[in-house]
Formats: structure tokens, sequence, C-alpha cells
């Protein structure tokens, strides 16, 4: 936030209409350093995340099966989606779920642990970041909870239920849509201490001292006042990250659900949105249809992006 | 001298230490019992991975899982030093660009606010809800015109500009680089790539080790996708994957792959940890 500029802006406002063209050239001429800090990444950028993004917010719109040129369709996709295919809508409502699920209950560990555990002593510290943190370093790690909750009697969970004599037969954890949708929602919790995690803990270890100093000082009695009045607006740059890493991966969950309970899930039990794109992008080769299930999953997360800030927002008053 | 701050910090209330330990204890077991199954089942013999009632620690360890799968490594008609050589070499030059040209974008749109350094943010921040499944078709496209195709390039340089680096530099940058500190680098005559190399990245140590450890995590699982076709340009964990998709017959082995693949980034974290831990202490004061 250098001053300067922020000066600059102000005359800005008072100016008239080709003045203030004028003095934004000037402002982007005197900002050359900026633009030449910003290319390398932003060409990159450009390149490899908003051009496919802008084509695959076109093709949305065509009828594309990757062999022949795509076919302009105009808004058949979307109506299809909505008016045809049920399948998409009972994924939209499972991925609502989750995401309603997932996303605050991880949100919330992600926060609460990094706290308590800041105001251990730095070795204790570290070896519990590991400890909540080891899973979703760990890669496909999660293939363990396919044996933790196998369906024959070798499976961990049916193993002891039975041994105690809590079941006479082994349950079909991951076939049974009963349990599917409980058995994701837990496994994607497992994983879900991971980057914003981590992001929390060097946020919080990054507070200055000398502000609970003062804090205390000026009449903060207890942790929970610490935390609403010193610490969370300290982190709210932080948390507004966590909240986008939180929303994008509750509305996406799709890789541990094909690997927990196969593709599809018995009567489409575990179906996510992500699933269902991919179903139509790589089994099916629609790619049209594929790409206006991602506008639809975007227009969503955007949504929640929203609603969260709007919340953030309040946090400290 | 950290510690001597954190003495006079307010006191806190006996009862709610213990119910805060039992909530990190209870939370802690729920995350590493299925970690301890995972390793206790590569030191696992066949048997003991098919008994009933199923044991969590391992009783007889054994070295074969392990065994087994050097033996199919040295069975691999690509030297298995190539696919590391290949992953290593992803990682570490991913993870490098990333870092140096994420945290010189940030750094700019953090301290300079400067015309469109706004709006290109929003559109970073947008770019990470959008789906990679179907970017994917126009990125082979855009790598396919490069001429990049089946070349390591492919999946290295397209990790420079990650949104996910950025933004996350962006926020550490933004609370931790207070504004009197660029002020003050600049009245001493500090230039723009001085304050940013000299003042900025030595104060947000934290951030890039943070994003060190995600980048490495994320490459480090790289598969090569749909740009990589030869066999030589293969990564690891697409060779150990191979390896281990195999059945029942398998399953040892493939609690072996697991172990390994962790394995590394695991270490790669504690290392890095040490260092946050280190620089912490200091960080508090440079301010």
């Amino acid at each position: 936030m250098s001053s300067s500029v922020q000066r600059d802006k102000t005359q800005l406002g008072m100016k008239t209409r080709p003045g203030r063209f004028a003095a934004l050239l000037k402002e982007i001429r005197a900002s050359k350093t900026c633009y030449l800090f910003l290319a390398p990444y932003a060409i990159l950028f450009t390149l490899f995340t908003v051009v496919p993004v802008i084509m695959a917010i076109l093709l949305s719109f065509t009828y594309f099966n990757m062999l022949q040129p795509p076919q302009w369709v105009g808004l058949h996709n979307y109506v299809r989606l909505f008016l045809e295919d049920e399948i998409f809508l009972i994924a939209v409502k499972n991925t609502l779920v989750y995401a309603a699920i997932t996303g605050p209950v991880s949100y919330l560990l992600c926060f609460v642990i990094a706290w308590l555990i800041n105001d251990l002593k730095p070795k204790v510290r570290a070896f519990l970041t590991l400890l909540f943190y080891a899973p979703s370093i760990s890669g496909n790690a999660y293939v363990v909870w396919r044996v933790i909750f196998s369906g024959d009697t070798y499976g961990i969970v049916n193993g002891f239920l039975m041994y105690w004599g809590f079941i006479d037969s082994p349950i079909q954890w991951l076939i049974d849509p009963k349990y599917i949708m409980p058995i994701v929602i837990l496994v994607v919790l497992w994983m879900s201490l991971g980057t914003s995690f981590l992001v929390f803990i060097a946020g919080l270890q990054g507070i200055d001292p000398a502000l609970y100093e003062a804090g205390a000082i000026d009449g903060v009695r207890n942790r929970w006042q610490e935390l609403w009045y010193l610490t969370l607006p300290q982190m709210r740059g932080y948390l507004m990250f966590g909240a986008i890493m939180s929303i994008t991966s509750s509305f996406t969950v799709a890789g541990e659900i094909t690997t927990l309970v196969g593709f599809p899930s018995t009567d489409y039990a575990a179906h996510t949105i992500v699933q269902h794109l991919q179903d139509y992008g790589t089994i099916r080769f629609d790619m049209g249809y594929a790409s206006s299930i991602a506008v639809i999953l975007f227009f969503m997360m955007v949504v929640a992006q929203r609603v969260v800030q709007k919340l953030l927002d309040k946090v400290g008053e | 001298m950290a510690l001597s701050i954190r003495k006079k910090r307010l006191s806190r209330s006996a009862g709610g230490d213990v119910v805060i330990l039992l909530f990190l204890l209870a939370a802690a077991s729920f995350m590493v019992l299925p970690m301890i199954l995972i390793i206790s089942n590569a030191f696992k013999p066949l048997s003991e991975l098919f008994l009933f009632p199923p044991r969590l620690f391992v009783r007889n360890p054994t070295m074969k899982n392990f065994h087994d799968l050097m033996i199919m490594m040295a069975q691999s008609w690509v030297p298995f030093g190539r696919y590391l050589l290949n992953s290593l070499f992803i990682v570490i030059l991913g993870t490098f660009g990333n870092v140096l040209f994420g945290s010189m974008a940030a750094y700019v749109i953090s301290v300079r606010k400067f015309p469109g350094a706004k709006l290109f943010m929003t559109m970073v921040v947008l770019s990470l809800m959008f789906s990679s499944e179907v970017t994917q078709i126009p990125n082979y496209v855009t790598i396919a015109f490069l001429g990049w195709v089946d070349s390591l390039k492919a999946v290295i340089i397209p990790a420079w500009a990650s949104s996910l680096g950025l933004y996350l530099m962006k926020n550490f940058i933004d609370s931790m680089i207070p504004d009197s500190l660029v002020e003050a680098a600049e009245i001493d005559g500090a230039g723009d790539f001085r304050i940013y190399w000299q003042i900025v990245m030595p104060n947000v140590k934290p951030a890039w080790l943070t994003m060190i450890i995600l980048l490495f995590q994320q490459l480090w699982r790289t598969q090569g996708g749909y740009y990589i076709y030869s066999e030589q340009l293969k990564t690891l964990p697409y060779a150990l994957n191979q390896i281990a998709q195999g059945g029942v017959a398998r399953q040892g082995v493939q609690a072996a792959v697991t172990v390994l693949m962790m394995i590394i980034p695991i270490i790669v974290f504690v290392i890095n940890q040490s260092k946050v831990v280190d620089t912490m202490g200091t960080s508090g004061m440079a301010n």
C-alpha cells in the first residue's frame, strides 16, 4: 500500500473523463517496473489458465466429441442438464450435501486445531502439525480406508464388530447406499487438514506477540475475547484463503469417492458433480456437455464464496 | 524472547485446558490410526494381511513386501532411477519457478497498487474454482501448439503459474509486511528489486516455506497426465502405480508402495517445518 499511489487515486476521482484516462495512462507508465515483475507469471497464467478457461466456457455452448470439430448448439447443453439429466440433479444434491458438511467442518477443524496447537511449545507443535497434516500429505494414503471398511471379514471395522459380536455377517460398507455417503464424508474430513491448516499455522505464528501484550493492557479478559478481537482480525486474509480452499475442495470431491466406492456408486448414492463431469469428459467424450457442467459448478462455488465473504466481513466486530 | 512473552499472556482456565487436551487427543488418534495401519500393513506378511480378527499392528514384521517391490522395480525395462530422476526434475524445477515468479507477482500486487492489480488478483482467485478436467483439452491444444507434448516441460512450465502459490504469497505479504517497512526502504533509496529481494522475501520466509511444501506435494504426485507418452519420461508415482495395480496378490506390495510414496513428502515437510520453527522466533522482532 504505497502512499503515493493511494494519493494519485484520490486525485484521479476528481478529474473529468478524458483527464482520468490520461491519468490512468500516466499511472500505467509510472508502474512499468510493476508490470515487469508481474510479466513472467502473468504470461504463463494467461497461456495455461485464462485461455483454457475461456475456451472451456465457449465449448460449453457446443457439441464436441473430440473427433469432429465443435458444433455450436447454443444453450442446449444447459437445457439438457436441468431438464433431461436426472443423474445430474442427484449429483447436484449430493455435492451440496458434501459441501454443506465437509466445507464448514473441515474449515473449522483447520482453524481450531491450528489455533490450539499454536500455544504449545515449538517442538510439540511441530510434532502435532506433522501428525495432523500427514494424511493429506501422503497422496493416495486414503486407499487404506478401503481396507478399513472392506466388505469382507478381513475389513478392520467388520472384523472387530464381528469379533465382539455386534454383527453376525459382514456389512457391505462401500456398497450399501446407506453407508456410502457418511463414509466418504469421514474420509474427506480425515484428509481435510491440508493447505489451509498449514497456512493458518504459519499465519498465527506471524502475529506480533506485542499485540497480545497490548490487548491484555486494553482489557481483553479471556482467550475467547483474545481470539475474537485480536487474533481473528489479524488473520482475515488467511481466513478468506482457507475459505476458498474449503470451498474448492468440498465442492469437487471426486477422486476419493471413485477410489473408495467405485464408479458409479450404487444407485449413484455418492455421485458428485465432478464425477459426472469426469463421466462425460473422459468416458463418454462429450466435452461440450462436460464443460457446461464445469461452468455450473464454477457459479455454485462463486456464490458460496460470496456468502462466506459476507460472513467473514463480520469477524472481529 | 518469544517464551517470556508467552508467559505474560492471559491466564487460561485449567478446565479449558483439559477439554482442549482431550479434544486434541481424540482428533490426533482419528488422524493417526489409519496411518499406523498403512505403515504396519507394509510390514505384514500376506498371512497377516488376511487374518480374522484383523490386527492393527504387525505381529511378525517382514521386509518381504519391500523386497518384492525391489524385484519388480529391477525387472522394469526402464531403469527405476530414471523414473525417480524425472520426478525430482519436475518437482524441483516446478517448485522453484512457481516460488520465484509467484512471489515476484505477489510482491507488486500486494505492495504496489498499480492499475489492473486488483482485476488480475480476482482472476487468479476465480481460476481456483474452475475444474481442471475441462481445461485439460484446451491446455493440450496450447501445449501441442508450443511443441511441448511428450517432454517434461509440459508439466513443469504450467506449474510455474499455479494460482494457489500466488494467492498464498499475496496473503502472506499483505499481513506480514507493514507499509512502514517498505516506506523506510524507499527513503533509503532502495529500488523495487532490492525491496523485493532483501526486505520482503526474508520477512515472509514462512510463506515460501509453506509454498514449497504445498507445491512439492502436488508435483510429487504428478503422473504426467495426457502430455507424456514416452516410458523414459514417466514419473515415479506412475511407475509405482503400475506395479501396485495387480489385484489381491499385490496387496502387500501396494502397501509398500503407499509407504514409499508418502515417506519423501513427509521428510521434506519435516525439514521444512524445522526451518519454519527457526524463523518464527525472529520474524516478530523484525517488524
